[in-house]
């Protein structure tokens, strides 16, 4: 990989922004002794790149403008037909849609309650490490636990969340099974699994904010409410805007929690653009199609990563 | 919030300045309350784990009698852990885990941290180039690669091997930015005394700059294994075989298998659980603070 990438006019010494050797001939060979040393040191990480990011990302492109079957049938060029039909395809809106759901229905309490949990926490609290350790190990679990553990509790006879409900006399809710509730138990889920990810990042750019700064506030007879509003939450104005992005980023591809918890029932009520991509590919065994919404998905991301761009350059100009 | 007076901050590296000497609290009631609200909410984030735990320690008709209780009627027993552990494949889906995952950080460890030395140290045509890939990169999701992925895989015959399973998840652009950021604020004197002496970039790397990135090495290694060890859409696509089989896919098959045997599997879903949380235990400390460097660069 890194000699067929090295230019063979690596002794161009003109090229060569080193300017701590004096003679030209010396000043060529360093510059073509760094290009190969330069793509040497690359190539391992640029083979596998190729092979695995590279290459799938231009075969998918072009497997979207064709039929396949998992079967290998129909590879034929079809055009943008696959396309065409996506977008015509009522159940990848609705899966599109269940996914923006979820996307904004977890996104807000996982910063949320990511920044009060770290606010509380920092507030010089005993025994750190306990917290840490209460609020972050779910984030250690597999996937398949955390849904082995709320299907469980979600269970409607069984399960602790209907008995607490009884407890306090409110009749219980079919969790998993009734499409108005089962995004939310997934997102709850989601929450107590997740969540204290953000918590510790939160947690480190708190204790990087300069104590001065609330020494000062003190001094003016600021008190703890006014220190945090004025003071903590100003600071962290980047690390949230960087959770933000990377929290709606990560809740897009949710797929895990929801497929081993409701499978995307009931009735696809909770069925994300990742488990649609999935079923279209191998229980539908339409490569082609799961492939061309793997690009529809693919662009919403790019338009938000885009829009993140653009909202970005806008704050620091 | 915030008092004045904050106790020693938990992510704060040994060795770095001190923070202001503690003054008697100012607010000590507020910090009772915020400590009592924290506790609450703490005992609420372990009842599933304890609720699990009960679970797994009780009979079949225990776990799968009304009105629940926390304290079984015929006692406590480890019969669904022995039958899990008898029965079942969890300790193969371990050790099948722990050595793809292993292998997984390595890789990344090795490929990732010299690709980011080329671009941090060395003069090469085409590095800004290759910078600037590497880091678009960072916005294709995984999840849009698993269709060509599979196909790519089939085609060299790889499916249902350990090969689909370590070489597509080795790629960490993320990784890759964060090595390099920490290997720019590593002193180039100390690189530039060993060329002068003839030593090799080769060299260089792993007997200079290596030993001293280790803390940034042991993040991302942290980063990557737990994310390796984790991931389930892609180990689940790509094997089917029950002895290839990481944990967390393995215990997809098993909710199937077992149908409504709770406390069997409850008792599963904590032994798959259990050596994360005992490494998390040993290797706090590092692992949050690996997170925290590390985990606002994107995953």
């Amino acid at each position: 990989m890194s000699t067929a990438t090295t230019p063979a006019s690596a002794g161009k010494s003109s090229r060569s922004r080193r300017n701590d050797i004096p003679a030209p001939a010396a000043k060529s060979s360093r510059s073509r002794r760094d290009d190969i040393h330069g793509w040497a040191f690359s190539a391992p990480f640029l083979v596998f790149f190729l092979a695995f990011l590279v290459w799938p990302m231009i075969s998918g492109a072009i497997m979207s403008l064709t039929g396949k079957s998992l079967t290998g049938a129909n590879s034929g060029f079809i055009g943008l037909a696959n396309y065409t039909e996506a977008f015509a395809d009522s159940d990848m809106w609705r899966s599109l849609g269940n996914t923006l759901y979820f996307t904004l229905i977890s996104t807000v309490p996982l910063v949320v309650i990511a920044l009060a949990l770290a606010a509380l926490v920092n507030m010089g609290l005993p025994a750190q490490w306990l917290w840490r350790l209460s609020f972050f190990s779910p984030y250690l679990l597999a996937s398949t636990v955390v849904s082995l553990f709320f299907a469980w509790m979600y269970n409607p006879e069984l399960g602790l969340f209907n008995d607490l409900l009884a407890k306090l006399g409110i009749p219980p809710v079919a969790w998993l099974n009734d499409p108005s509730v089962a995004m939310w138990a997934v997102v709850i889920a989601t929450v107590w699994w997740t969540v204290g990810f953000n918590f510790l990042l939160y947690l480190a750019a708190l204790q990087n904010i300069p104590q001065q700064h609330y020494e000062a506030a003190s001094l003016d007879g600021a008190g703890g409410w006014r220190q945090f509003f004025s003071i903590s939450l100003p600071q962290l104005g980047p690390t949230t805007v960087m959770i933000v992005i990377l929290q709606i980023l990560a809740s897009l591809k949710v797929f895990d929690q929801i497929y081993q918890m409701t499978e995307g029932g009931p009735g696809g009520a909770t069925r994300s653009i990742v488990q649609y991509i999935f079923e279209a590919g191998f229980t539908g065994y339409r490569l082609g199609y799961s492939a061309a919404i793997s690009y529809v998905f693919f662009g919403l991301i790019l338009l938000i990563a885009l829009a993140q761009v653009f909202t970005t350059r806008k704050r620091s100009a | 919030m915030a008092t004045t007076t904050l106790a020693k901050p938990a992510l704060r590296p040994k060795g770095s300045p001190a923070v202001a000497p503690n003054r008697p609290a100012k607010m000590p009631l507020s910090r009772i309350l915020a400590t009592v609200v924290v506790s609450v909410l703490a005992v609420g984030w372990l009842v599933p784990f304890a609720w699990a735990t009960v679970t797994a320690l009780k009979t079949e008709t225990d776990a799968a009698s009304t009105p629940i209780s926390w304290i079984p009627a015929s006692g406590f027993t480890l019969e669904a852990f022995a039958k899990v552990l008898q029965s079942g494949n969890i300790p193969t889906w371990t050790l099948n885990s722990l050595f793809t995952s292993a292998a997984i950080t390595a890789i990344t460890l090795v490929i990732s941290a010299s690709v980011a030395y080329a671009i941090s140290r060395i003069d090469f045509r085409g590095k800004r180039m290759l910078m600037g890939v590497i880091v678009a990169s960072i916005i294709i999701p995984p999840p849009v690669l698993i269709i060509p992925l599979f196909q790519q895989m089939q085609s060299l015959d790889l499916i249902d091997t350990y090969w689909a399973l370590i070489l597509p998840q080795v790629i960490h652009s993320p990784m890759v930015f964060v090595l390099k950021k920490f290997f720019d604020q590593i002193p180039r004197e100390l690189e530039e005394a060993a060329l002068m002496d003839g030593a090799g970039r080769l060299r260089i790397f792993t007997t200079i700059v290596l030993p001293l990135s280790r803390p940034i090495l042991a993040a991302v290694a942290i980063f990557v294994f737990i994310g390796a060890w984790n991931n389930f859409l892609w180990p689940f696509i790509a094997t089917n075989e029950s002895s290839l089989l990481t944990l967390p896919v393995g215990l997809q098959t098993i909710k199937s298998a077992y149908g409504i045997q709770y406390a069997q599997n409850m008792a599963s879903a904590l032994l798959a659980a259990l050596p994360l949380i005992v490494v998390f235990l040993f290797f706090q400390r590092q692992i949050i603070r690996g997170v925290a460097t590390t985990g606002l660069a994107g995953t």
